[in-house]
């Protein structure tokens, strides 16, 4: 047993007890990371001596008085695509090689007040395009429990940081699936939080319409918690919602009986995997067991959300990474005749083969002629989508489905057919076009022992239903540690 | 492939996104392109007439902020990091 | 020889007056070092967001409604997508689909009577920083303290057929917004700009020809110009068999000419679309109501009451409304003194006379209405007479000074003791027998020097009525 093993609430409440101290916590995360980084490679930046002389002042926080949340003094990893102040933030892309902000995004303050202690920053795909996080400009992250394998993406490193132990908990980001899919990959529980819940402010946005930050950790519990800490009004995002509570820890209860769970027979059909059907139908009969009533249902319009999507995404990024031309930060091309050879040459340079290919499709879509072909039927698409998740939430509590139809693929699989990989989101991606709530909760390995996860769905600001059926299922089956973090 | 990008296309969104392909990257993306417009064409299945397009997914409206001023003076802040800087002032390539 | 008629339509911008920009608290004060008013926000930096200025929305309903327009109560931002250095987004947040103001109207002065000039819409979107060029390096510099200012876009329908009308359109809408308030509409400062889109047509003709847009137009003798520039260039294309070629050209205002700003980098192909990071921003009538309520008097209102309330003289009344602050400083003043006919004539004549010789315009009175309602109460009570009360103006003209007091510690007060001036009178008698002789023997004109004496030996502290007065009463 190393002191790694921890959820992140366990370890704070050993700080809290005094049993353990954050600087010890810091310094055994710090060492987890010097050992298999090597392996895994989850972080873009790990600054040793700022997250030393930080764990040091919380532990002088929490001894006075000022620091009493149970993450207080719990070593975390940050998303490279989440600002922050005076530490590298770079999106996996070149572009922002240099990049070192000014600012520091709203949910991590929110942590920085609940008493986290900043390692890092870790890798993802460039951008959050992607879903393997191969695309990053820093080198691939390997799946902590199959190192051939991807930890999937976007939030790869994050997820792959909580599996192999180098952090308690790791914040993530979600545009069409990038916490829940790589969570399910890594063994590890994510949730996407309904849009709005938690500031997207010095979240450098991929689709702002998508975008939600959420929480990476071993289990339910920690993400409650997380999430309870992150979630806040933010004036300075006018898309931020004011929720009427934000105690999510509270709905960590045992209980599902008489809980309505829809099974979508549209997301068990052709291109899921046997052994995740399987690993995912079975977890929906332990809630039946619990007591939870679970029926199949057709929700409809299932195979539109992709490329309502990719039109929706690709259009919003196009606009959204226009910034970064060499002007103001990050990358400059270095030989360029005038101001639109310099654009050219420094986005062309700056930005890797994905990110581009995103970029020429959303500018396409947009453009003179196209819009109202692409942008405005995509857009026609999302409220036809919006409008089967209500009348399916009319009917359940939530909706039960896989959160990929696959374990995570070898490295080097994936990018050669991007269709084929864009396919990968297909249970995740439909959430964000409605704004809804989800989670991935570990439910069984496959046969090369990859993990496998459920999602559960909720309708919009019904994270506790979520929390509290994940936690029940939780109950049943426990977190497994990734055989690499049993090494030592 | 039901939908053939030309060098024309492929040059035009190149000036919109400032971007600068290479001859084997611009094959790459005319075929990429092609092929992603085939596979979004499967939503003109859908028969959408009637329905308003979403842009906000949820009916919030009217966020608002007072008019009263509260930044400091945020030169250093704003060029910190800057590819090139003159004095206050960011430097770019001649525009006129 | 054909006769070719002039269509003009025009896009203006106007800078609001709030105190911080569109979408962030940085202050929108002129000044001040270069990108000293920025914040993340207004400079494009990565994971920034905007929030929306609610008097930015309130100074564009105003604006609206006091050019008829019907508002749009659900109204929304889009995005604008073009790369340029002073847009540090390379995005303009602006309003294509549904803009604040639609469908409105104002009415224009012309010589061949009162002319509708249509307003097809008004938006509102964010300024962009400054370009500085320099002359000989190879090289711009950035500044973003304009990026972000709050800007309404007020798009004319085509309906204006010369230059005169174009100016008078811009008078008017000047005027307008001055009165609310809504920004001081300087075109040499640029807080009011005019691109023109003009194309010419054989007179009678139904279609529009070919139209270009015109950019860079900072005064109203450089849109004069440019408009009849182009008339020409577009008749002289027409009549060589050349086709207009639909284009946005730059008036050189130096070189009194406009080229064409093409570029095969500049596709114009905005990619407008919704802007995810603001909400909608709904208007209710309630809202309306209140802003309706708050709207203020405008000119032609004003002019009216003017005429009726106060009984001055039109071209006095035309005079002083034609400047917002000039009718708030004429209303002011009368209200202090009672006296409307007295104020516009201090404002009219001695006013404008100083103004001019300081070189100074309107906006830029240098004294308070307190003192020159004073100075007129002083002359009112007869305290102090006609050339002393334009001494006295001049001091409080150059330095605001209170014309009571000054007055006292000047000793220019009137003589009002009947008996000092009889006395005096009695001694200008004595010593001037001729022309005492000359009033007696019938030459009435005489006692005019007799007055000029007087008022001599008094140093000009004496009324002279009655001064005059008492001379003819001593003559008889």
């Amino acid at each position: 047993m190393s002191l790694m093993n921890f959820t992140a609430v366990e370890l704070g409440k050993k700080i809290k007890a005094k049993e353990i101290t954050a600087v010890e916590a810091a310094n055994a995360a710090l060492d987890a990371i010097r050992m298999r980084e090597q392996q895994v490679h989850s972080f873009v930046t790990v600054d040793e001596k700022k997250a030393l002389d930080r764990a040091e002042q919380v532990q002088k926080g929490i001894e006075d008085g000022t620091y009493t949340g149970p993450l207080a003094g719990v070593p975390v990893a940050i998303k490279d695509n989440m600002c922050t102040k005076g530490m590298l933030t770079t999106c996996s892309s070149k572009i922002l090689g240099n990049f070192v902000p000014e600012y520091t995004a709203e949910a991590v303050l929110n942590l920085e007040r609940a008493g986290a202690v900043i390692l890092g920053k870790t890798n993802m795909d460039e951008f959050a395009m992607g879903s393997t996080t191969e695309t990053s400009a820093y080198g691939v992250t390997k799946n902590p429990w199959n190192t051939e394998h991807v930890p999937g993406g976007s939030s790869g490193g994050s997820c792959a940081a909580v599996a192999a132990e180098e952090c308690f908990y790791a914040l993530g980001s979600d545009t069409g699936g990038s916490i829940r899919q790589p969570s399910s990959f890594c063994g590890v529980t994510g949730i996407k939080p309904t849009y709005g819940t938690v500031s997207r402010y010095g979240l450098i946005a991929y689709g702002s319409s998508l975008d939600q930050i959420g929480p990476i950790a071993k289990d339910v519990t920690d993400c409650a918690a997380v999430l309870e800490a992150i979630a806040s009004y933010d004036s300075k995002d006018s898309t931020s919602v004011k929720r009427d509570a934000y105690d999510f820890t509270a709905a960590l209860v045992d209980d599902v009986k008489g809980m309505k769970i829809g099974i979508p027979r549209d997301y068990f059909g052709e291109g899921l995997d046997s052994e995740v059907k399987e690993a995912v139908l079975s977890a929906a009969k332990e809630l039946e067991n619990k007591g939870a009533i679970v029926e199949e249902f057709d929700l409809s319009l299932v195979e539109y959300a992709i490329p309502a999507y990719y039109v929706i995404a690709c259009a919003e990024a196009s606009s959204n990474l226009a910034r970064f031309d060499g002007v103001k930060y990050g990358y400059r091309t270095q030989d360029y005749q005038g101001l639109h050879n310099m654009y050219k040459k420094t986005r062309s340079e700056g930005f890797g083969a994905e990110v581009k290919r995103r970029i020429m499709l959303g500018s396409f879509v947009l453009s003179s002629g196209y819009y109202d072909a692409y942008y405005l039927k995509a857009l026609r698409t999302k409220a036809l989508i919006k409008q089967a998740f209500d009348k399916a939430f009319e009917k359940y509590d939530l909706i039960l489905g896989p959160a990929a139809p696959t374990s995570a693929p070898r490295i080097g699989e994936s990018l050669s057919d991007p269709i084929k990989m864009y396919l990968g989101d297909i249970y995740t991606i439909s959430v964000n076009l409605a704004g809804l709530p989800g989670i991935s909760v570990p439910c069984g390995t496959d046969s090369n022992g990859l993990p496998i996860g459920m999602q559960l769905i909720g309708d919009c600001f019904e994270e506790k239903k979520l929390i509290r059926a994940a936690y029940a299922y939780e109950q049943t089956r426990g977190y497994r540690h990734c055989p690499i973090a049993e090494w030592r | 492939m039901a939908n053939h990008i030309s060098d024309e296309t492929i040059d035009y969104v190149g000036i919109l996104a400032k971007l600068e392909l290479s001859r084997e990257e611009k094959e790459q993306a005319k075929k990429d392109m092609g092929e992603m417009l085939d596979y979004i064409d499967k939503l003109n299945e859908l028969d959408t007439s009637g329905v308003e397009p979403m842009s906000h997914v949820f009916p919030v409206h009217n966020v608002f902020r007072e008019d009263v001023p509260s930044c400091e003076d945020g030169r250093e802040q704003t060029l910190a990091n800057a590819p090139e800087r003159k004095e206050d002032s960011f430097v770019v390539p001649k525009t006129i | 020889m054909k006769q070719f008629e002039t269509v003009i339509g025009l896009e203006v911008h106007v800078e609001l007056a709030t105190k911080t920009k569109i979408f962030c608290s940085c202050s929108t004060e002129f000044g001040g070092a270069p990108n000293s008013h920025t914040c993340p926000v207004c400079t494009g930096m990565p994971g920034s967001l905007p929030v929306l200025n609610k008097q930015v929305v309130e100074y564009a309903i105003a604006v609206g409604l006091a050019t008829n327009c019907s508002i749009t109560q659900n109204c929304k931002f889009d995005r604008k997508n073009y790369f340029y250095p002073d847009n540090p987004q390379n995005y303009q947040i602006s309003q294509l689909y549904l803009p604040i103001c639609r469908d409105g109207k104002i009415e224009i002065e012309t010589e061949e009577g009162v002319k509708a000039v249509g307003i097809h819409e008004i938006h509102m979107e964010e300024d962009a920083g400054k370009l500085v060029h320099d002359e000989w390096g190879e090289n711009s510099l950035v500044d973003f303290n304009r990026s972000g200012v709050p800007l309404i876009e007020i798009v004319s329908e085509p309906d204006m057929r010369s230059a005169d009308e174009v100016i008078a359109y811009l008078e008017k809408l000047r005027l307008i917004i001055q009165y609310l308030g809504a920004s001081d509409c300087k075109l040499q400062e640029g807080s009011m700009r005019a691109d023109v889109n003009l194309s010419v047509r054989e007179a009678g003709s139904s279609e529009f020809g070919t139209r270009t847009e015109m950019k860079n137009l900072n005064s109203f003798k450089a849109i004069r110009r440019a408009i009849e520039g182009e008339r020409e260039r577009q008749i002289d294309l027409i009549e060589a068999g050349k086709p207009v070629i639909q284009e946005t050209r730059r008036w050189d205002d130096a070189k009194e000419y406009s080229y064409a700003m093409r570029s095969k980098e500049d596709a114009q192909d905005y990619r407008y679309f919704p802007e995810p990071d603001l909400v909608p921003v709904q208007i209710s009538d309630e809202w309306l109501e209140q802003i309706r309520k708050r709207q203020p008097e405008l000119r032609t209102e004003k002019l009216e009451r003017y005429k009726k309330e106060f009984n001055i003289p039109e071209y006095d009344a035309g005079i002083i409304t034609s400047n917002k602050k000039l009718a708030d400083f004429f209303e002011t003043t009368t209200a202090i003194c009672s006296n409307p006919k007295k104020v516009s004539n201090w404002l009219m004549v001695e006013t404008m006379r100083l103004l001019k010789e300081h070189d100074l315009d309107l906006e830029q009175i240098p004294f308070s209405p307190e003192n020159l309602a004073k100075l007129i109460q002083l002359t009112d009570d007869g305290a102090i007479n006609s050339t002393v009360a334009k001494e006295v103006f001049e001091k409080v003209f150059e330095s605001d000074i209170d014309p009571e007091q000054y007055v006292e510690e000047h000793g220019l007060k009137t003589v009002s003791d009947d008996g000092a001036l009889r006395e005096v009178i009695e001694k200008v008698i004595a010593q001037n027998p001729q022309s005492v002789a000359d009033y007696k023997s019938g030459k009435k004109k005489a006692i005019g020097f007799l007055v000029g004496q007087t008022m001599k030996a008094m140093q000009g502290k004496a009324d002279p009525g009655s001064v005059n007065k008492i001379l003819t009463e001593l003559l008889q």
